[in-house]
């Protein structure tokens, strides 16, 4: 039963999107056809638009026949360049993915142990320098973490490329951008619930028992504080799919992120909708795909 | 560590005060001092067109105070609205209000800040109004998770079998509880708005040249980053002291308040 409302709700907030995305062009100040070709241009090249855009029907049909197209993967036309802009997210999605995924590894690599780190010392400085380190880096935008680490890996010691996504180490400095913050935010959750879990009766039996504190901690204790962070791993999966924006735009990784950006400077808005559609929509999946990475890793939760 | 957080803060509105008090001009340009790093005359430096970048912060910073305020205190009045709406007659209206909201997070972050500034055309205006469409969800799932549970309470019961009507429950008997956590939910949105604005204005979505914003100043900044370093270090290191200070005054409020954490 749960499932099945978890789908139905999964639907409406699907149809909402696609809703919200299709009705950003009508948010456009004016005539959106004067915006996205200026007013110099002619007649007979606006009327083509509006017509290609389905400007002149009924607003009803034309979410209607935007569903439509898009059922057959059809996300319109460029106005810029011509190409349909499926080929455009075609090539820039999988960078996008790529830098993502790489940012989330890095940011659990960093982020669990300094959180296991932390909460073996809890109340040592150790702890408190892990804490506060976490909260200020959490706290730190892309766009200031992003030229910092450029400007000390790439300009002063030279180490790395600037940007661009011509060399393989390329994407060292926007992954390590995006994934900073994402661990800070895991050493935390990683703390919290790793002394929750500790002053568990089983953890005190595993003790007793004469295991080794590694054992206690690695196989018991993780492994039960594991869960919410997959929660909270789902969850941010968004804020950096939302970060991609920035951090590629700073970095020049031509990514859906810097896409997006392109599309509003050169006011390309089917460009636009179509990239915050698919940013979008990659969340939503996200965030199911955890509900049931959940279910799957905690028993308990099939039942609830 | 609470009073050095203070002590930004306080810094920081005397900044404002002190911008306007001295009339200083942020967009005076002076070609000879291009790029040049800080000396006695320019303290913080000058940008690409020879403009202070001290007056910039200065001028800047007013902009995030400015903008924080206001979508704070629109999102938060929005928010509070339909989370008391929802909370309190629960059933359809709650399923219809919660629905909506769950179609505004399915955006990530500030992407439809983002996509709603795109649409609307840049300027300082159409940002505000961008950041307040977006921005009242985490507020009224905020309201609607607290009234859910006051709604039960046996003063508000006591009071409504009184013959106390819906508007009165709500702002007398539901909101003034939920003040305090509503207080420090509102500390810690200054601090993201502020991001916020910062990061749509470095997409060149916020104000507009020659006025002077962080995330603006950011962007030049990054772009001059190889000749001129000290630019972006001390616009990003303003940007991030007042941030912390923001959030850390939000951390010690919370704990004065005995807020427990939302998560």
């Amino acid at each position: 039963m749960n499932i099945i409302k978890r789908l139905t709700s999964l639907f409406t907030v699907i149809f909402g999107v696609l809703l919200l995305t299709f009705l950003l062009i009508h948010l456009v100040p004016g005539d959106p056809v004067d915006v996205m070709l200026g007013e110099s241009a002619n007649m007979a090249d606006r009327e083509a638009l509006r017509a290609d855009l389905g400007l002149d029907q009924p607003l009803v049909n034309q979410f209607g026949s935007y569903l439509a197209k898009l059922m057959y993967g059809d996300l319109g036309q460029s106005i810029h360049t011509q190409t349909p802009i499926i080929d455009l997210i075609k090539v820039r999605y999988p960078a996008t993915v790529k830098l993502a995924l790489l940012s989330l590894l890095i940011g659990i690599a960093i982020g669990v142990p300094l959180g296991i780190f932390a909460a073996l010392k809890a109340g040592h400085w150790q702890d408190f320098v892990v804490t506060i380190v976490s909260v200020r880096l959490s706290a730190m935008p892309a766009f200031w973490l992003g030229p910092v680490l450029m400007l000390i890996f790439a300009v002063w010691l030279g180490w790395l490329p600037v940007s661009g996504m011509d060399s393989g180490t390329s994407i060292i400095l926007p992954a390590v951008t995006l994934g900073f913050g994402l661990s800070a935010i895991l050493t935390r959750m990683t703390r919290t619930s790793l002394l929750e879990v500790l002053n568990d009766d089983y953890i005190r039996t595993a003790r007793a028992k004469g295991l080794s504190e590694q054992t206690v901690i690695l196989r018991h204790a993780l492994r039960a504080a594991l869960l919410p962070i997959i929660t909270i791993v789902g969850l941010q999966m968004g804020s950096l799919l939302a970060g991609t924006v920035i951090t590629e735009t700073i970095f020049s990784w031509d990514g859906v992120g810097r896409l997006l950006v392109e599309s509003i400077e050169k006011r390309d808005y089917p460009v636009t909708q179509a990239c915050v559609l698919i940013i979008a929509l990659s969340y939503v999946l996200v965030n199911l795909a955890t509900d049931f990475l959940y279910r799957i890793a905690d028993p308990r939760m099939r039942y609830a | 560590m609470k009073y050095t957080s203070y002590l930004i803060l306080a810094f920081w509105l005397i900044a404002v005060l002190l911008g306007n008090v001295l009339q200083l001009n942020p967009n005076a340009i002076d070609l000879e001092v291009i790029l040049q790093a800080p000396t006695a005359q320019h303290w913080f430096g000058a940008d690409d067109l020879g403009r202070d970048i001290l007056a910039r912060v200065l001028s800047g910073v007013e902009v995030s105070f400015l903008v924080a305020l206001i979508v704070t205190g629109v999102t938060m009045t929005i928010g509070v609205f339909v989370g008391l709406l929802a909370g309190f007659y629960g059933g359809r209206v709650d399923a219809v209000l919660m629905q909506i909201t769950d179609i505004f997070l399915a955006f990530p972050g500030i992407l439809l800040a983002i996509a709603f500034a795109a649409v609307l055309g840049p300027g300082l205006g159409n940002l505000i109004v961008a950041l307040c469409l977006t921005g009242w969800v985490s507020y009224a799932r905020l309201t609607r998770g607290q009234t859910l549970s006051l709604r039960h309470r046996q003063h508000v019961q006591a009071a409504e079998s009184l013959g106390a009507g819906v508007p009165r429950l709500l702002f007398r008997h539901i909101l003034p509880l939920l003040a305090s956590i509503l207080v420090v939910e509102a500390t810690y949105s200054l601090a993201s708005v502020m991001i916020a604005e910062a990061s749509l204005s470095f997409l060149g979505l916020g104000i507009q040249a020659p006025d002077a914003s962080w995330g603006a100043m950011l962007r030049d900044a990054v772009r001059y980053m190889l000749i001129a370093p000290h630019y972006v270090l001390i616009v990003g290191g303003c940007l991030m002291s007042l941030i912390l200070a923001i959030n850390l005054g939000g951390d010690y409020l919370r704990d004065a308040l005995d807020v427990r954490k939302p998560d």
